[in-house]
């Protein structure tokens, strides 16, 4: 048997490990046993690369594989959950970065045509990937502002750019000697990364982030064509895959189309005043506690202000106090709630609640006319009653959790500044809510207090 | 079989494969699924390896270093995240 053939069937293998561990993540009894079946086909997989007669010198590529193994080691120890959107975006972007690399570093003067191309696309997508996800993280991370940022003259900007990367790809693809083309791709498909994430707000996130893991993906699979491996395309398809469902997902969880998401930073807002009858009432932490005391069914919804807030550990603690108090505690997970797919659910995790607590939005609605008391924390637009009643409304026909069904609710909030997107919230009027003012880890901690 | 068309074959079909697998994921495990993605998105490592082992000290080489050194960042961090984070997920004791 010779070596090439045993690294193809070493691909194989890793292929169907892949596969296999990703249909262990189907349920979160198998998932870390899945994880780890895919990180075996790694490890096959890169091992079988290892053999390639063509390797004369391993130096480089052993002090390449022990620096940037032992960068990801320290940076995936010393993350915190609530800062796991930002770590994703991050190592989306180096992937895009590790794509760019391969395609570009394939180029050789007798490469065919469908090479040149799939160069180009390597470059491309991962150029984009790079500079769109270092920009995702700045926002997510808030060392820039996660506003949407735009200027006039901002769709010129853009489609000179994609004129750009066009032309200058098709002459690439016709002069491949001439090095300066290929320079302008990589330079114009940075900047393109930046252009395409920039006037992207921070509520917004979840999509983009699924989009561009969608993408460092799609960028393996384009670099997998460049230089022929099958490995890189099968596992860089698995991944767009996945990236692409994530983004649909948080879509239609949002009531709007990917373009709307992706292009509507250029429209202006439109800021209509909607009128809202009733006022706004306030409560204590002392009425809270024995509205509390004296429920038999609650429902918790966390939006992204519990992240900031850190206060999912003393959430898990009323949790437990409610629960020996003979109360039944559900969550209420709507899915674009915080910064990420699934970001609430990890940060719950860690903080204990165990996942059948969690319920996804579909779950929690029906049950919620036998809700005593919701208890929103820090989620606003996901539970504005606007997108079910107020036609006008920017979110309007979005799916949201029906708090306003439960027999009170609470909405802990630090003022009555409006939300991120501005919308203005009939539900902190509604004749059964109470609004808990104030940090809402302080404010949950005095209701903790209460307790015990 | 070999050539671009054997390549697009293979791509369509795990395209297909991906899109049955992923659907069946749980919102739960959202997060762990995109940094679990993240980690296989390191695959481009495997092709890295061949261009940064050429020893001949060219752009091109060092490129692949450069590609090496990053996929594996992903590779290691993601796979470890992931498992950490899929370490807290625990179900109700009764």
């Amino acid at each position: 048997m010779t070596t090439a053939l045993v690294t193809q069937l070493g691909y194989v293998v890793a292929a169907g490990l892949f596969i296999f561990g990703l249909k262990m993540l189907g349920s979160p009894a198998t998932a870390r046993r899945g994880n780890m079946v895919s990180a075996i086909g790694m490890l096959v997989a890169i091992v079988a690369a290892l053999l390639d007669q063509g390797i004369v010198d391993f130096t480089w590529i052993v002090a390449g594989m022990l620096v940037g193994g032992a960068i990801g080691a320290i940076a995936a120890r010393a993350v915190a959950m609530t800062s796991m959107p930002e770590m994703v975006a991050l190592f989306n972007g180096l992937g895009g970065a590790a794509s760019l690399l391969v395609g570009w570093s394939a180029l050789s003067p007798d490469a065919g045509v469908f090479t040149l191309v799939t160069i180009v696309l390597s470059i491309l997508i991962g150029g984009v990937t790079l500079t769109g996800s270092l920009v995702a993280y700045g926002k997510l991370s808030e060392t820039i502002g996660s506003g949407a940022i735009t200027f006039s003259g901002q769709q010129v900007v853009n489609s000179l750019v994609v004129f750009g990367i066009v032309g200058g790809a098709a002459m690439f693809c016709m002069n491949p000697t001439d090095p300066n083309w290929l320079y302008m791709v990589i330079g114009l498909a940075l900047l393109f990364g930046i252009m395409a994430v920039i006037p992207i707000g921070g509520a917004d996130m979840p999509v983009v982030i699924s989009l561009l893991n969608s993408y460092s993906g799609l960028a393996a699979c384009a670099a997998g064509f460049a230089i022929n491996n099958n490995a890189l395309i099968v596992a860089g398809s698995l991944v767009g895959a996945s990236g692409i469902i994530l983004t649909q997902i948080m879509c239609k969880a949002m009531n709007r189309s990917l373009s709307n998401v992706l292009f509507s930073g250029f429209a202006s807002v439109s800021s209509e005043e909607t009128v809202v009858e009733g006022e706004i009432k306030p409560i204590s932490v002392d009425d809270a506690y024995y509205v509390l005391e004296a429920a038999t069914n609650v429902a918790i919804i966390p939006g992204y202000g519990m992240a900031v807030a850190q206060a999912q550990h003393v959430v898990k603690e009323l949790t437990e106090l409610l629960q020996n108090n003979g109360c039944e505690v559900n969550f209420g997970i709507h899915p674009v709630a915080g910064r990420m797919p699934g970001h609430m659910n990890v940060l719950l995790a860690e903080a204990d609640v165990p996942y059948d607590q969690l319920l996804e939005m579909d779950e929690i609605n029906p049950r919620m006319e036998m809700v005593d008391v919701a208890i929103v924390i820090g989620a606003n637009d996901v539970v504005n009653p606007a997108a079910r009643e107020v036609e006008s409304s920017p979110i309007y026909g979005m799916p949201v959790i029906n708090v306003a069904d439960a027999r009170t609710v609470f909405v802990l909030k630090r003022s009555m500044a409006s939300g991120f997107a501005g919308i203005e919230n009939p539900l902190f009027y509604k004749d059964n809510t109470r609004m808990l003012f104030g940090d809402a880890k302080e404010s949950i901690g005095g209701l903790v207090r209460e307790f015990s | 079989m070999s050539g671009a068309e054997y390549l697009l074959f293979i791509l369509m079909l795990s395209i297909f494969l991906g899109f049955e697998l992923i659907n069946k994921v749980p919102a739960t495990l959202h997060t762990p699924l995109m940094s679990g993605a993240n980690a296989i998105s390191g695959i481009t490592v495997v092709g890295a390896v061949a261009l940064a082992g050429t020893g001949s000290e060219t752009m091109g080489m060092w490129l692949g270093v450069g590609a090496v050194t990053l996929a594996s960042v992903n590779v290691v961090g993601g796979y470890m995240v992931t498992d950490r984070m899929l370490g807290f997920f625990k179900k109700k004791e009764d």
